[in-house]
Protein backbone atom coordinates (compact mmCIF):
# COMPACT_ATOMS: atom_id res chain seq x y z
CA UNK A 1 0.00 0.00 0.00
CA UNK A 2 1.34 3.37 -0.91
CA UNK A 3 1.52 5.70 2.05
CA UNK A 4 1.59 9.43 1.97
CA UNK A 5 5.19 9.26 3.13
CA UNK A 6 6.09 7.15 0.13
CA UNK A 7 4.54 9.74 -2.12
CA UNK A 8 6.34 12.55 -0.39
CA UNK A 9 9.68 10.83 -0.68
CA UNK A 10 9.34 10.43 -4.37
CA UNK A 11 8.48 14.01 -5.25
CA UNK A 12 11.16 15.29 -7.53
CA UNK A 13 13.34 18.02 -6.08
CA UNK A 14 12.58 20.11 -9.10
CA UNK A 15 9.06 20.67 -7.84
CA UNK A 16 8.27 23.65 -5.72
CA UNK A 17 7.65 22.58 -2.12
CA UNK A 18 4.27 24.26 -2.07
CA UNK A 19 3.23 22.37 -5.19
CA UNK A 20 4.19 19.08 -3.55
CA UNK A 21 2.16 20.08 -0.51
CA UNK A 22 -0.83 20.72 -2.75
CA UNK A 23 -0.58 17.24 -4.28
CA UNK A 24 -0.50 15.70 -0.82
CA UNK A 25 -3.47 17.81 0.19
CA UNK A 26 -5.50 16.48 -2.73
CA UNK A 27 -4.68 12.89 -1.79
CA UNK A 28 -5.46 13.57 1.84
CA UNK A 29 -8.69 15.22 0.85
CA UNK A 30 -9.69 12.28 -1.34
CA UNK A 31 -9.12 9.90 1.55
CA UNK A 32 -11.06 12.11 3.91
CA UNK A 33 -13.97 12.47 1.49
CA UNK A 34 -14.14 8.74 1.07
CA UNK A 35 -14.02 8.09 4.82
CA UNK A 36 -16.74 10.57 5.63
CA UNK A 37 -19.01 9.46 2.78
CA UNK A 38 -18.24 5.79 2.65
CA UNK A 39 -21.76 4.81 1.64
CA UNK A 40 -21.49 6.88 -1.54
CA UNK A 41 -17.78 7.21 -2.28
CA UNK A 42 -15.16 4.61 -2.98
CA UNK A 43 -11.54 5.35 -3.82
CA UNK A 44 -9.84 3.12 -6.35
CA UNK A 45 -6.43 2.58 -7.84
CA UNK A 46 -6.15 3.87 -11.39
CA UNK A 47 -2.48 3.40 -12.16
CA UNK A 48 0.96 4.87 -11.63
CA UNK A 49 2.63 7.98 -12.96
CA UNK A 50 6.01 8.05 -14.68
CA UNK A 51 7.57 8.69 -11.29
CA UNK A 52 5.75 5.71 -9.83
CA UNK A 53 3.29 7.76 -7.82
CA UNK A 54 -0.15 6.30 -7.42
CA UNK A 55 -3.14 7.72 -9.26
CA UNK A 56 -6.58 7.31 -7.76
CA UNK A 57 -10.12 7.85 -8.87
CA UNK A 58 -13.21 8.43 -6.78
CA UNK A 59 -16.41 6.68 -7.67
CA UNK A 60 -19.51 8.37 -6.40
CA UNK A 61 -22.75 6.45 -6.63
CA UNK A 62 -25.82 5.56 -4.67
CA UNK A 63 -25.92 1.97 -3.56
CA UNK A 64 -28.19 0.12 -5.93
CA UNK A 65 -28.61 -3.28 -7.45
CA UNK A 66 -29.30 -1.71 -10.83
CA UNK A 67 -26.67 -1.62 -13.56
CA UNK A 68 -25.07 1.77 -13.58
CA UNK A 69 -24.05 4.04 -16.39
CA UNK A 70 -21.01 6.22 -15.89
CA UNK A 71 -20.12 9.89 -16.22
CA UNK A 72 -16.37 10.34 -16.25
CA UNK A 73 -14.70 13.61 -15.33
CA UNK A 74 -10.99 14.31 -15.09
CA UNK A 75 -9.23 17.43 -13.91
CA UNK A 76 -5.65 18.58 -13.84
CA UNK A 77 -4.19 16.66 -16.77
CA UNK A 78 -2.19 19.84 -17.27
CA UNK A 79 -0.88 20.72 -13.82
CA UNK A 80 -0.59 24.46 -14.42
CA UNK A 81 -4.34 24.81 -15.12
CA UNK A 82 -4.95 24.79 -11.42
CA UNK A 83 -8.57 25.99 -11.42
CA UNK A 84 -9.39 22.63 -13.03
CA UNK A 85 -8.61 20.37 -10.01
CA UNK A 86 -10.16 23.03 -7.78
CA UNK A 87 -13.38 22.60 -9.75
CA UNK A 88 -13.32 18.81 -9.41
CA UNK A 89 -12.98 19.16 -5.64
CA UNK A 90 -15.85 21.63 -5.62
CA UNK A 91 -17.96 19.35 -7.77
CA UNK A 92 -17.44 16.43 -5.42
CA UNK A 93 -18.40 18.52 -2.42
CA UNK A 94 -21.56 19.72 -4.10
CA UNK A 95 -22.42 16.24 -5.26
CA UNK A 96 -22.13 15.00 -1.71
CA UNK A 97 -24.07 17.97 -0.35
CA UNK A 98 -21.25 18.74 1.95
CA UNK A 99 -20.96 21.85 3.92
CA UNK A 100 -19.71 24.56 1.63
CA UNK A 101 -16.23 25.51 2.59
CA UNK A 102 -13.90 27.72 0.71
CA UNK A 103 -11.34 25.70 -1.18
CA UNK A 104 -8.10 26.75 0.40
CA UNK A 105 -5.69 28.70 -1.72
CA UNK A 106 -2.26 27.46 -2.26
CA UNK A 107 0.71 28.76 -4.08
CA UNK A 108 0.48 28.51 -7.84
CA UNK A 109 3.44 29.39 -9.91
CA UNK A 110 2.99 28.90 -13.59
CA UNK A 111 4.06 25.32 -13.30
CA UNK A 112 4.21 22.48 -15.71
CA UNK A 113 1.86 21.34 -18.41
CA UNK A 114 3.50 18.02 -19.12
CA UNK A 115 4.25 14.91 -17.08
CA UNK A 116 7.72 14.01 -15.84
CA UNK A 117 8.81 11.31 -18.24
CA UNK A 118 12.51 11.47 -19.08
CA UNK A 119 13.76 11.58 -22.66
CA UNK A 120 17.07 11.87 -24.42
CA UNK A 121 19.02 10.32 -21.56
CA UNK A 122 17.35 12.49 -18.96
CA UNK A 123 18.25 15.77 -20.62
CA UNK A 124 14.65 16.60 -21.38
CA UNK A 125 11.42 15.90 -19.49
CA UNK A 126 7.77 15.73 -20.16
CA UNK A 127 5.09 14.49 -22.53
CA UNK A 128 1.87 16.42 -23.01
CA UNK A 129 -0.59 13.77 -21.86
CA UNK A 130 -3.35 15.46 -23.83
CA UNK A 131 -1.45 14.75 -27.05
CA UNK A 132 -0.58 11.19 -26.07
CA UNK A 133 -3.88 9.36 -26.57
CA UNK A 134 -4.51 7.07 -29.50
CA UNK A 135 -6.62 9.48 -31.52
CA UNK A 136 -4.83 10.26 -34.79
CA UNK A 137 -1.75 10.37 -32.60
CA UNK A 138 1.12 12.50 -33.83
CA UNK A 139 -0.68 13.80 -36.91
CA UNK A 140 -1.26 17.49 -36.25
CA UNK A 141 -0.84 20.20 -33.62
CA UNK A 142 1.99 18.38 -31.86
CA UNK A 143 5.74 18.36 -31.68
CA UNK A 144 8.08 15.38 -31.85
CA UNK A 145 10.64 17.37 -29.92
CA UNK A 146 10.75 16.69 -26.18
CA UNK A 147 11.53 20.33 -25.38
CA UNK A 148 8.13 21.40 -26.73
CA UNK A 149 5.13 21.86 -24.43
CA UNK A 150 3.06 19.83 -26.90
CA UNK A 151 5.47 16.94 -27.23
CA UNK A 152 3.24 13.95 -27.93
CA UNK A 153 5.51 11.26 -26.52
CA UNK A 154 7.28 8.39 -28.24
CA UNK A 155 4.07 6.74 -29.36
CA UNK A 156 0.33 6.63 -28.63
CA UNK A 157 -0.23 5.79 -24.94
CA UNK A 158 3.53 5.82 -24.34
CA UNK A 159 2.95 7.37 -20.92
CA UNK A 160 1.81 5.36 -17.88
CA UNK A 161 -0.67 8.07 -16.92
CA UNK A 162 -2.31 7.86 -20.34
CA UNK A 163 -2.42 4.08 -20.20
CA UNK A 164 -3.97 4.10 -16.73
CA UNK A 165 -6.84 6.32 -17.86
CA UNK A 166 -7.28 4.61 -21.23
CA UNK A 167 -7.36 1.13 -19.72
CA UNK A 168 -9.99 2.09 -17.19
CA UNK A 169 -12.19 3.79 -19.75
CA UNK A 170 -11.84 0.94 -22.26
CA UNK A 171 -12.83 -1.56 -19.59
CA UNK A 172 -15.97 0.36 -18.65
CA UNK A 173 -16.64 1.71 -22.12
CA UNK A 174 -20.04 0.17 -22.66
CA UNK A 175 -21.32 1.89 -19.53
CA UNK A 176 -19.74 5.31 -19.96
CA UNK A 177 -22.17 7.82 -21.45
CA UNK A 178 -20.24 10.99 -20.90
CA UNK A 179 -16.57 11.95 -20.83
CA UNK A 180 -15.69 15.39 -19.48
CA UNK A 181 -12.15 16.69 -19.27
CA UNK A 182 -11.64 19.95 -17.42
CA UNK A 183 -8.90 22.42 -18.41
CA UNK A 184 -8.16 26.12 -18.35
CA UNK A 185 -8.11 28.75 -19.71
CA UNK A 186 -10.18 30.27 -22.50
CA UNK A 187 -13.87 29.86 -21.62
CA UNK A 188 -14.80 27.17 -24.12
CA UNK A 189 -16.92 24.06 -24.25
CA UNK A 190 -15.12 22.11 -26.97
CA UNK A 191 -16.60 19.26 -28.97
CA UNK A 192 -14.83 16.65 -31.14
CA UNK A 193 -12.56 16.77 -33.03
CA UNK A 194 -9.24 18.53 -32.79
CA UNK A 195 -7.50 16.28 -35.27
CA UNK A 196 -9.92 16.82 -38.14
CA UNK A 197 -12.66 19.21 -39.17
CA UNK A 198 -14.83 16.25 -40.18
CA UNK A 199 -17.79 16.47 -37.80
CA UNK A 200 -18.52 13.65 -35.35
CA UNK A 201 -21.54 11.45 -36.11
CA UNK A 202 -23.64 13.06 -33.39
CA UNK A 203 -22.41 16.60 -34.00
CA UNK A 204 -25.83 18.28 -33.95
CA UNK A 205 -26.77 16.77 -30.64
CA UNK A 206 -23.34 17.44 -29.11
CA UNK A 207 -23.57 21.08 -30.12
CA UNK A 208 -27.14 21.45 -28.94
CA UNK A 209 -26.33 20.11 -25.47
CA UNK A 210 -23.13 22.15 -25.24
CA UNK A 211 -25.02 25.31 -26.17
CA UNK A 212 -27.59 24.61 -23.47
CA UNK A 213 -24.76 24.09 -21.00
CA UNK A 214 -23.06 27.36 -21.99
CA UNK A 215 -26.36 29.21 -21.65
CA UNK A 216 -26.90 27.79 -18.18
CA UNK A 217 -23.38 28.82 -17.22
CA UNK A 218 -23.86 32.32 -18.53
CA UNK A 219 -27.08 32.70 -16.59
CA UNK A 220 -25.20 32.71 -13.30
CA UNK A 221 -22.66 35.56 -13.59
CA UNK A 222 -22.77 36.53 -17.24
CA UNK A 223 -19.61 34.62 -18.14
CA UNK A 224 -19.61 33.89 -21.84
CA UNK A 225 -18.27 30.62 -23.22
CA UNK A 226 -17.71 29.75 -26.87
CA UNK A 227 -18.95 26.37 -28.06
CA UNK A 228 -17.73 24.27 -30.98
CA UNK A 229 -15.29 21.74 -32.34
CA UNK A 230 -11.71 22.31 -31.27
CA UNK A 231 -10.45 22.21 -34.87
CA UNK A 232 -12.82 24.97 -35.92
CA UNK A 233 -12.85 27.38 -33.01
CA UNK A 234 -9.48 26.90 -31.35
CA UNK A 235 -6.70 25.01 -33.11
CA UNK A 236 -5.85 21.64 -34.55
CA UNK A 237 -4.48 18.99 -32.25
CA UNK A 238 -4.21 15.23 -32.22
CA UNK A 239 -3.93 12.67 -29.45
CA UNK A 240 -6.35 14.44 -27.11
CA UNK A 241 -8.22 12.40 -24.53
CA UNK A 242 -11.54 13.93 -25.56
CA UNK A 243 -11.10 12.94 -29.22
CA UNK A 244 -10.09 9.45 -28.15
CA UNK A 245 -13.07 9.04 -25.83
CA UNK A 246 -15.47 9.92 -28.63
CA UNK A 247 -13.65 7.76 -31.18
CA UNK A 248 -13.98 4.68 -29.00
CA UNK A 249 -17.69 5.29 -28.75
CA UNK A 250 -18.47 7.54 -25.77
CA UNK A 251 -21.20 9.72 -27.20
CA UNK A 252 -20.99 12.86 -25.03
CA UNK A 253 -17.35 13.90 -24.92
CA UNK A 254 -16.46 17.46 -24.04
CA UNK A 255 -13.44 19.52 -23.08
CA UNK A 256 -14.10 22.42 -20.74
CA UNK A 257 -11.68 25.33 -20.75
CA UNK A 258 -12.55 27.30 -17.62
CA UNK A 259 -12.01 30.99 -16.76
CA UNK A 260 -10.58 33.30 -17.81
CA UNK A 261 -9.77 34.53 -21.31
CA UNK A 262 -6.17 35.50 -20.65
CA UNK A 263 -6.23 38.42 -18.24
CA UNK A 264 -5.04 36.08 -15.48
CA UNK A 265 -4.75 32.93 -17.54
CA UNK A 266 -3.40 30.03 -15.51
CA UNK A 267 -3.14 32.06 -12.31
CA UNK A 268 -6.81 32.76 -11.61
CA UNK A 269 -7.17 34.75 -8.38
CA UNK A 270 -8.79 33.07 -5.35
CA UNK A 271 -11.86 35.31 -5.39
CA UNK A 272 -12.80 33.75 -8.73
CA UNK A 273 -12.72 30.14 -7.50
CA UNK A 274 -16.22 30.11 -6.05
CA UNK A 275 -18.00 31.86 -8.95
CA UNK A 276 -16.10 29.75 -11.50
CA UNK A 277 -17.09 26.56 -9.75
CA UNK A 278 -20.71 27.62 -9.31
CA UNK A 279 -21.21 28.56 -12.94
CA UNK A 280 -19.31 25.54 -14.27
CA UNK A 281 -21.43 23.30 -12.07
CA UNK A 282 -24.52 24.56 -13.87
CA UNK A 283 -23.01 23.64 -17.23
CA UNK A 284 -21.96 20.18 -16.09
CA UNK A 285 -25.32 19.38 -14.51
CA UNK A 286 -27.10 20.53 -17.67
CA UNK A 287 -25.11 17.95 -19.62
CA UNK A 288 -25.64 15.24 -17.02
CA UNK A 289 -29.39 16.01 -16.86
CA UNK A 290 -29.67 15.65 -20.63
CA UNK A 291 -27.76 12.39 -20.66
CA UNK A 292 -29.86 11.12 -17.76
CA UNK A 293 -33.12 11.96 -19.49
CA UNK A 294 -31.97 10.55 -22.80
CA UNK A 295 -30.92 7.17 -21.49
CA UNK A 296 -33.36 6.83 -18.61
CA UNK A 297 -36.50 8.59 -19.81
CA UNK A 298 -39.31 8.81 -17.32
CA UNK A 299 -37.08 8.14 -14.35
CA UNK A 300 -36.97 10.59 -11.48
CA UNK A 301 -34.47 13.16 -12.61
CA UNK A 302 -32.33 13.72 -9.57
CA UNK A 303 -29.71 16.04 -10.97
CA UNK A 304 -30.93 19.54 -11.47
CA UNK A 305 -29.22 22.84 -11.69
CA UNK A 306 -30.24 23.99 -8.26
CA UNK A 307 -30.03 20.85 -6.23
CA UNK A 308 -27.84 17.89 -6.69
CA UNK A 309 -28.40 14.35 -5.93
CA UNK A 310 -27.43 11.13 -7.51
CA UNK A 311 -29.49 9.33 -10.01
CA UNK A 312 -30.13 5.71 -9.25
CA UNK A 313 -28.73 4.96 -12.64
CA UNK A 314 -25.75 7.22 -12.99
CA UNK A 315 -22.55 7.17 -11.08
CA UNK A 316 -19.82 9.74 -11.38
CA UNK A 317 -16.18 8.85 -11.64
CA UNK A 318 -13.67 11.58 -11.00
CA UNK A 319 -9.97 11.53 -11.23
CA UNK A 320 -7.26 14.06 -10.72
CA UNK A 321 -4.00 13.84 -12.52
CA UNK A 322 -1.36 15.24 -10.25
CA UNK A 323 1.74 13.97 -11.98
CA UNK B 1 -0.83 37.91 -48.24
CA UNK B 2 -4.00 37.13 -46.33
CA UNK B 3 -6.14 40.11 -45.49
CA UNK B 4 -8.77 40.11 -42.76
CA UNK B 5 -11.45 42.69 -42.21
CA UNK B 6 -12.47 42.91 -38.55
CA UNK B 7 -15.23 44.59 -36.64
CA UNK B 8 -14.36 44.81 -32.99
CA UNK B 9 -15.79 46.13 -29.81
CA UNK B 10 -13.12 47.50 -27.50
CA UNK B 11 -13.92 47.26 -23.81
CA UNK B 12 -12.20 49.34 -21.15
CA UNK B 13 -10.50 46.89 -18.75
CA UNK B 14 -11.12 49.29 -15.87
CA UNK B 15 -14.75 50.06 -16.74
CA UNK B 16 -16.60 47.21 -18.44
CA UNK B 17 -19.53 49.39 -19.47
CA UNK B 18 -17.30 51.67 -21.48
CA UNK B 19 -16.98 50.33 -25.02
CA UNK B 20 -15.87 51.72 -28.36
CA UNK B 21 -16.43 50.15 -31.75
CA UNK B 22 -13.51 49.68 -34.07
CA UNK B 23 -12.94 48.44 -37.60
CA UNK B 24 -9.58 47.11 -38.69
CA UNK B 25 -7.78 45.52 -41.59
CA UNK B 26 -4.99 43.09 -40.90
CA UNK B 27 -2.65 41.88 -43.63
CA UNK B 28 -0.47 38.85 -42.92
CA UNK B 29 2.39 38.80 -45.42
CA UNK B 30 3.05 35.67 -47.42
CA UNK B 31 6.58 34.43 -47.60
CA UNK B 32 8.61 36.22 -44.97
CA UNK B 33 7.07 35.36 -41.61
CA UNK B 34 9.44 37.69 -39.82
CA UNK B 35 7.54 40.78 -40.86
CA UNK B 36 4.80 41.94 -38.53
CA UNK B 37 1.29 41.99 -40.01
CA UNK B 38 0.11 45.36 -41.36
CA UNK B 39 -2.66 46.84 -39.26
CA UNK B 40 -4.95 49.71 -40.20
CA UNK B 41 -7.74 50.69 -37.85
CA UNK B 42 -10.48 53.23 -37.30
CA UNK B 43 -12.00 53.98 -33.93
CA UNK B 44 -15.68 54.85 -34.03
CA UNK B 45 -15.77 57.06 -31.01
CA UNK B 46 -13.31 58.36 -28.48
CA UNK B 47 -11.23 56.65 -25.90
CA UNK B 48 -11.71 57.80 -22.34
CA UNK B 49 -9.51 60.61 -21.10
CA UNK B 50 -7.03 59.26 -18.57
CA UNK B 51 -4.99 62.42 -17.87
CA UNK B 52 -5.74 62.51 -14.16
CA UNK B 53 -4.74 58.92 -13.44
CA UNK B 54 -1.73 59.25 -15.75
CA UNK B 55 -0.47 62.31 -13.90
CA UNK B 56 -0.99 60.74 -10.49
CA UNK B 57 1.06 57.71 -11.54
CA UNK B 58 3.71 59.86 -13.21
CA UNK B 59 4.17 62.10 -10.16
CA UNK B 60 4.29 59.12 -7.85
CA UNK B 61 7.10 57.44 -9.79
CA UNK B 62 9.00 60.69 -10.30
CA UNK B 63 8.96 61.33 -6.57
CA UNK B 64 10.33 57.91 -5.59
CA UNK B 65 13.65 58.13 -3.81
CA UNK B 66 14.88 54.88 -5.23
CA UNK B 67 14.10 53.40 -8.64
CA UNK B 68 11.09 51.09 -8.60
CA UNK B 69 11.77 47.35 -8.59
CA UNK B 70 9.12 44.63 -8.45
CA UNK B 71 8.62 40.94 -9.18
CA UNK B 72 5.83 38.55 -10.06
CA UNK B 73 2.91 40.66 -11.17
CA UNK B 74 0.35 39.10 -10.78
CA UNK B 75 1.72 37.23 -7.80
CA UNK B 76 1.45 33.48 -7.43
CA UNK B 77 -2.07 33.87 -6.05
CA UNK B 78 -3.19 35.87 -9.10
CA UNK B 79 -3.31 39.18 -7.26
CA UNK B 80 -1.98 42.60 -8.27
CA UNK B 81 -1.54 45.23 -5.56
CA UNK B 82 -3.11 48.65 -6.23
CA UNK B 83 0.34 50.32 -6.39
CA UNK B 84 1.44 47.87 -9.07
CA UNK B 85 -1.72 48.11 -11.15
CA UNK B 86 -0.36 50.89 -13.44
CA UNK B 87 2.91 48.95 -13.89
CA UNK B 88 0.81 45.94 -14.86
CA UNK B 89 -1.32 47.94 -17.29
CA UNK B 90 1.79 49.47 -18.86
CA UNK B 91 3.15 45.97 -19.41
CA UNK B 92 -0.13 44.95 -21.07
CA UNK B 93 0.11 47.81 -23.53
CA UNK B 94 3.79 47.31 -24.24
CA UNK B 95 3.42 43.54 -24.62
CA UNK B 96 0.68 44.27 -27.15
CA UNK B 97 3.34 45.82 -29.34
CA UNK B 98 5.68 42.85 -28.86
CA UNK B 99 2.83 40.45 -29.64
CA UNK B 100 1.91 42.36 -32.77
CA UNK B 101 5.50 42.28 -33.98
CA UNK B 102 5.66 38.52 -33.49
CA UNK B 103 2.22 37.46 -34.67
CA UNK B 104 1.39 35.20 -37.59
CA UNK B 105 -1.84 33.50 -38.57
CA UNK B 106 -0.73 30.60 -36.35
CA UNK B 107 -0.04 32.36 -33.10
CA UNK B 108 -2.22 33.49 -30.20
CA UNK B 109 -0.26 35.24 -27.50
CA UNK B 110 -1.26 36.39 -24.04
CA UNK B 111 0.78 38.22 -21.44
CA UNK B 112 1.05 35.64 -18.64
CA UNK B 113 3.07 37.46 -15.99
CA UNK B 114 5.64 40.13 -15.27
CA UNK B 115 8.52 38.20 -13.72
CA UNK B 116 10.59 41.27 -12.98
CA UNK B 117 10.44 45.00 -13.60
CA UNK B 118 12.96 47.67 -12.74
CA UNK B 119 12.87 51.34 -13.39
CA UNK B 120 15.82 52.77 -15.27
CA UNK B 121 16.95 56.21 -14.22
CA UNK B 122 16.70 58.87 -16.91
CA UNK B 123 17.75 62.50 -17.09
CA UNK B 124 14.82 63.56 -19.31
CA UNK B 125 11.12 63.61 -18.41
CA UNK B 126 10.36 60.08 -19.67
CA UNK B 127 9.87 57.10 -17.40
CA UNK B 128 11.77 53.99 -18.44
CA UNK B 129 11.14 50.42 -17.26
CA UNK B 130 13.02 47.27 -18.06
CA UNK B 131 10.56 44.36 -18.00
CA UNK B 132 11.10 40.63 -18.02
CA UNK B 133 7.74 39.13 -18.93
CA UNK B 134 6.29 35.72 -19.72
CA UNK B 135 4.16 35.34 -22.83
CA UNK B 136 1.87 32.35 -23.25
CA UNK B 137 1.47 31.13 -26.84
CA UNK B 138 -1.71 29.12 -27.25
CA UNK B 139 -0.91 26.82 -30.21
CA UNK B 140 2.49 25.67 -29.01
CA UNK B 141 1.45 26.12 -25.35
CA UNK B 142 4.84 27.60 -24.68
CA UNK B 143 5.54 30.03 -21.87
CA UNK B 144 8.12 32.30 -23.44
CA UNK B 145 10.32 34.68 -21.46
CA UNK B 146 10.73 38.05 -23.10
CA UNK B 147 12.61 41.22 -22.28
CA UNK B 148 11.27 44.64 -23.19
CA UNK B 149 12.39 48.19 -22.54
CA UNK B 150 9.44 50.54 -22.24
CA UNK B 151 9.35 54.32 -22.30
CA UNK B 152 6.29 56.23 -21.13
CA UNK B 153 5.22 59.80 -20.67
CA UNK B 154 1.70 61.09 -19.96
CA UNK B 155 1.65 63.26 -23.08
CA UNK B 156 3.80 61.13 -25.36
CA UNK B 157 2.40 57.69 -24.70
CA UNK B 158 4.13 54.31 -24.74
CA UNK B 159 7.14 53.22 -26.75
CA UNK B 160 8.91 49.88 -26.72
CA UNK B 161 12.48 50.79 -27.56
CA UNK B 162 13.94 47.35 -27.34
CA UNK B 163 12.63 43.84 -26.99
CA UNK B 164 14.08 40.37 -27.29
CA UNK B 165 12.99 36.79 -26.77
CA UNK B 166 14.88 35.14 -23.90
CA UNK B 167 16.06 31.55 -23.63
CA UNK B 168 13.61 29.16 -21.95
CA UNK B 169 14.31 28.47 -18.27
CA UNK B 170 15.82 25.07 -17.55
CA UNK B 171 13.61 24.64 -14.47
CA UNK B 172 11.04 22.43 -16.22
Amino acid sequence: MVTLNDIQNRVSVLYDHAFAQRQLKIYQWMTQIQKSNSELVTQHYLGKTTENRTMYYLQISQPSDKIKKIIWMDCGIHAREWISPAFCQWFVKELLRMQRSKIKESLHHIITRKNRSPHMNGTCYGTDLNRNFNSSWGSIGVSDNCSSEIFCGSGPESEPETRAVAQFIKKKKSDILCYLTIHSYGQYILTPYGSTTRPPSNNEELMHVAEMAAAALMGKYGTSYKVGPTSLILYSNSGSSRDWAHMIGIPFSYTFELRDKGTHGFVLPPDQIQPTCEETMLAVTTIIDYVDQKYFPGGAVMLTASSLGLSLCLSVVLTWTVS
Amino acid sequence: GHKYHLELELEDVLDKDSTVNCTAEVLYHLGNKNIAPDVQFTLEGELKNTDEADNVFYSRIKSLEKELVAENIPDNYGNVSPEMEPIHLLAWVASGYVIWQNSTENTKFQLAQIKHVKQVKRSDEYLEFDYKILLHEMLTQEIIPWQMTVLWHPQHGVEVTQNSRQPKQASE
